[in-house]
């Protein structure tokens, strides 16, 4: 018997039609656990670099967590997985909500998809029955829509659908997938649904998902509950109250946007609106919210309720979530936020990311203030700021005129209407929009976020450390205090030495070596919440989380009966991070590609930028290229993917060499 | 005599659809205990239109062989519900509240166990007080069930006769 996991996969080859339930090896689950892990694995066996987005040999695996289905709260990710038409790397834009859960209960750990389809179906999987249904129906419907629809089809309101709006259909580069009250929405996932002519995937399942050692499990689930009522009760105190909890950001339950509003940068990431917030705004806006929010919605088996269901006026229903809230209206840098309500709607139905979309909507309209876009571009476009952005998010999802260029988001764009469009390019990494935020002062962790993770997206990235140094040593001391989610005791050295101002600042402190430390700490928890399933807002992101380094073992072993110790699991994702990284270098990602948003922050320091690189590169055991050493590959059993990068001139044998190339640095 | 009653007083105000209890059940009820989760074996199951604003967890009550023609809408708060949703019957054309692997119908049981737990497990585990568990005395008069199978094997007599039931009784005693 098979535990945590169920044991097989769906693959589905949409150009023969053929669909087959595919046992996997058990080792897979001991060498990289599930979700994430297991998925690369998938990617780096069967997708060579030759293979581009929209090719029919570019996989698009979904994927629930090892974790997933069983009683674990908030285990309920669904994690997609595919070659990024945006960025040409590997993305895996996850969603919670109720999907991933019951393809668990249907008696499948992933479905995974090759080729294409002739005409746009959705797929539906009822436990052992899956079928390729026609969705000529469906066609330009509603990506909240549609799941409504094919429920109704179907006839089980159980049923759970992952479906693309009009921008998947469309391909376009920033196109979401969403289900229930969630989005999987970087890099473009909805566009490779779409390109394989798919509309929608339909879940039920009614089988068991077992648990090896069950009582045991249980016992630590309660601690969880424990944790989380107690943390429900007494907020962190020395942070601000969005971040203050556990759960991700609590933007539906949080209505005071000073912060946001004021802080994060408006348009297309440029200004700041240091005034914003006014008395009267904080007034009709907390009447505004308190009355488009009907009900708090949770995610499968998760006490918190990050999500809401919205009614606003004459907008017909549908659901929100975090920062998704402000985008569009920052971006489109209106002074009546209720824009917010009208424009989601409509976003979410076409079906698309809240993050990536608004700022390149902005970057036309900034376009066209330079003289760049012409009038011709905007005929029939409103002159006014919300209608502005209607019109051109219509255009952007049905790619048509101007949309066409903005469809492929803006650093595509850029470079395709030329002019000197690509000064307006900014505010992306790896060909991908970042947060809106601006800054003044450099800052070595970001940056090496920024800079080095495979998820591309900061919000994705960063966590369990706070963004700043707390001004008073008595609010430092009181935090570490308590904080047994962290690794060892020298990182509450760390803290209590990080300053504002003076020698134990930015941009000299953390120092690399600490930095190195911070972020690689960071970004373990991350993947390992990314192999579990587990909700981000539940650990990686979240200060002092319900999960952490010292717990996550004992769910997987009673989970899966592998003993398991904070030393193998570490050793586990450093052997998925690492197998991820050389797919992104077979694919032609190296050091010259690893850079912040250009003008993230004002004041730039490019030796010590250089110098943090090779730290962080040298501490994960990388070249000076960025690429994993051979000794890295081999203490994690990756061997043949040493000699995979080696064959192909990626990485250079020999040990003196990557030394001398370590020292340039 | 007194006779304690156990109900779950449920505020579907609160709910917010996360089905932990529907977790939580399943693995309580699962063989051994909590071996396995599937929420379509649990005894509560949440009721879900998500755009209409409808959460609302029903309890499994008794099977019924009878099929019902309830097609009936209720409008409530502004949402359409149908009159199924409240109901807590399983029977032979639902396929709510059965075991999805013998079909046998499933009851909720209050989690009821030897020594007893304090309050059944899907309310432990909502953590938003959605589910209220209440205990109350109640007067029963012990008659009552005498009646009950009186008339119950009166209906039987006037359908198969006298000495069919006597002969049914008889083998039944024989076995047990």
């Amino acid at each position: 018997m098979r535990y945590a996991e169920t044991g097989y996969n769906l693959e589905i080859d949409l150009t023969t039609g053929s669909i087959e339930r595919v046992e996997t090896d058990p080792k897979m689950m001991e060498l990289y656990l599930g979700g994430l892990g297991t998925s690369v694995k998938i990617h780096w066996d069967r997708v060579g670099p030759e293979v581009k987005a929209f090719d029919p040999e570019n996989l698009l695996i979904f994927s629930g967590g090892l974790l997933c289905g069983t009683p674990a709260f908030s285990a309920n990710r669904t994690l997609v997985s595919f070659i990024s038409p945006q960025t040409d790397l590997l993305a895996y834009p996850m969603m919670g909500g109720f999907w991933s859960t019951e393809l668990k209960y249907a008696g499948y750990d992933k479905v995974v998809i090759r080729g294409k389809s002739p005409k746009l179906v959705y797929i539906s999987i009822n436990n052992d029955k899956v079928e390729i249904r026609d969705a000529s129906h469906l066609k330009g419907k509603g990506a909240l829509e549609t799941q409504e629809l094919i429920r109704e089809e179907l006839k089980d309101p159980k049923v759970q659908v992952a479906a693309i709006g009009l921008a998947g259909e469309n391909r376009v580069f920033v196109a979401s997938i969403e289900q229930s009250r969630s989005s999987s929405a970087r890099g473009g996932g909805g566009a490779v649904m779409g390109d394989k002519g798919i509309k929608a995937i339909a879940v039920r399942g009614t089988k068991d998902v077992n648990v090896a050692r069950g009582a045991e499990f249980m016992h630590h689930v309660q601690d969880l509950a424990k944790f989380i009522s107690h943390r429900n009760e007494n907020p962190i105190k020395e942070v601000m109250p969005i971040m203050s909890g556990v759960g991700s950001p609590q933007m539906m339950k949080h209505i005071d946007e000073k912060w946001h509003t004021e802080s994060f940068a408006w348009g297309n990431a440029r200004v700041r609106r240091k005034d914003f917030w006014t008395e009267e705004i904080d007034k009709s806006w907390t009447k505004s919210q308190t009355n488009a929010i009907k009900r708090f919605i949770s995610c499968f088996n998760c006490p918190q309720q990050c999500g809401a269901l919205i009614c606003h006026e004459d907008v017909p229903p549908y659901m929100m979530k975090c920062f998704s809230k402000l985008t569009y209206a920052m971006a489109a840098f209106v002074d009546d936020l209720d824009f917010t309500w009208r424009i989601c709607k409509k976003a979410f139905e076409y079906g698309l990311d809240s993050f990536s979309t608004p700022q390149i909507l902005a970057f036309a309209v900034e376009l066209y203030e330079a003289g760049i876009l012409t009038d011709a571009d905007f005929e029939g476009c409103p002159t006014d700021k919300e209608g502005r952005f209607f019109w051109l998010l219509d255009r952007l999802s049905r790619r048509e005129g101007i949309g066409d260029y903005l469809a492929d988001g803006t650093y595509w764009a850029a470079r395709r209407i030329g002019k000197g469009a690509e000064a307006f390019d900014h505010n992306t990494t790896k060909k991908h929009e970042q947060m809106n935020i601006k800054l003044g002062m450099f800052d070595p962790l970001y940056f090496l976020m920024f800079a080095t993770n495979e998820k591309i997206s900061i919000t994705q990235i960063e966590g369990n450390w706070p963004q700043a140094p707390f001004p008073s040593k008595e609010a430092r001391e009181s935090f570490v205090a308590d904080w047994p989610q962290l690794p060892n005791e020298k990182f509450k050295k760390y803290f209590l030495d990080w300053e504002p101002r003076g020698e134990f600042a930015n941009p000299y402190y953390p120092t690399p070596e600490i930095a190195s430390e911070i972020v690689d700490w960071m970004e373990t928890l991350h993947n390992i919440d990314d192999a579990l399933g587990l909700c981000a807002g539940m650990g990686s992101f979240c200060f002092k989380p319900a999960y952490h380094i010292h717990n996550y073992p004992k769910f997987i072993s009673a989970a899966t009966g592998m003993d398991m110790d904070e030393e193998s699991l570490k050793k586990i994702v450093n052997r998925s991070r690492n197998l991820h990284r050389a797919f992104n270098n077979r694919r032609g990602m190296s050091r010259a590609d690893e850079k912040p948003p250009q003008d993230h922050w004002k004041h730039r320091f490019p030796e010590l930028e250089e110098k943090l690189l090779t730290t962080y590169y040298q501490f994960k055991g990388w070249n000076y290229d960025g690429i994993p050493t051979r000794e890295r590959l081999h203490e994690l059993d990756l061997d043949d993917v040493a000699d995979d990068l080696e064959q192909r001139g990626i990485l250079k044998g020999g040990q003196d060499e990557k030394d001398d190339q370590n020292n340039q640095g | 005599m007194k006779k304690t009653i156990k109900t779950i007083k449920v505020d579907a105000d609160k709910c917010n659809g996360c089905r932990a209890c529907e977790v939580i059940c399943s693995a309580y009820h699962a063989e051994p205990r909590y071996s396995s989760v599937n929420p379509a074996k649990s005894r509560i199951q949440v009721i879900t239109h998500r755009l209409q604003d409808i959460w609302l967890p029903v309890f499994a009550g008794e099977y019924t062989p009878a099929e019902c023609m309830g097609r009936d809408k209720y409008i409530i708060d502004g949402k359409e519900y149908d009159e199924c949703s409240f109901c807590r019957a399983a029977f032979p054309s639902r396929g709510m509240f059965k075991d999805p692997d013998s079909g046998l119908p499933l009851k909720c049981d209050m989690c009821e166990t030897d020594p007893p737990l304090s309050q059944p497990k899907c309310v432990e585990a909502c953590l938003n007080n959605v589910l209220i568990y209440q205990e109350r005395e109640e007067e029963v008069e012990e008659e009552v069930a005498q009646d009950e199978i009186q008339t119950g094997l009166e209906a039987l007599v006037d359908k198969h006769g006298f000495q069919k039931v006597i002969d049914a009784f008889a083998l039944m005693a024989n076995r047990s």
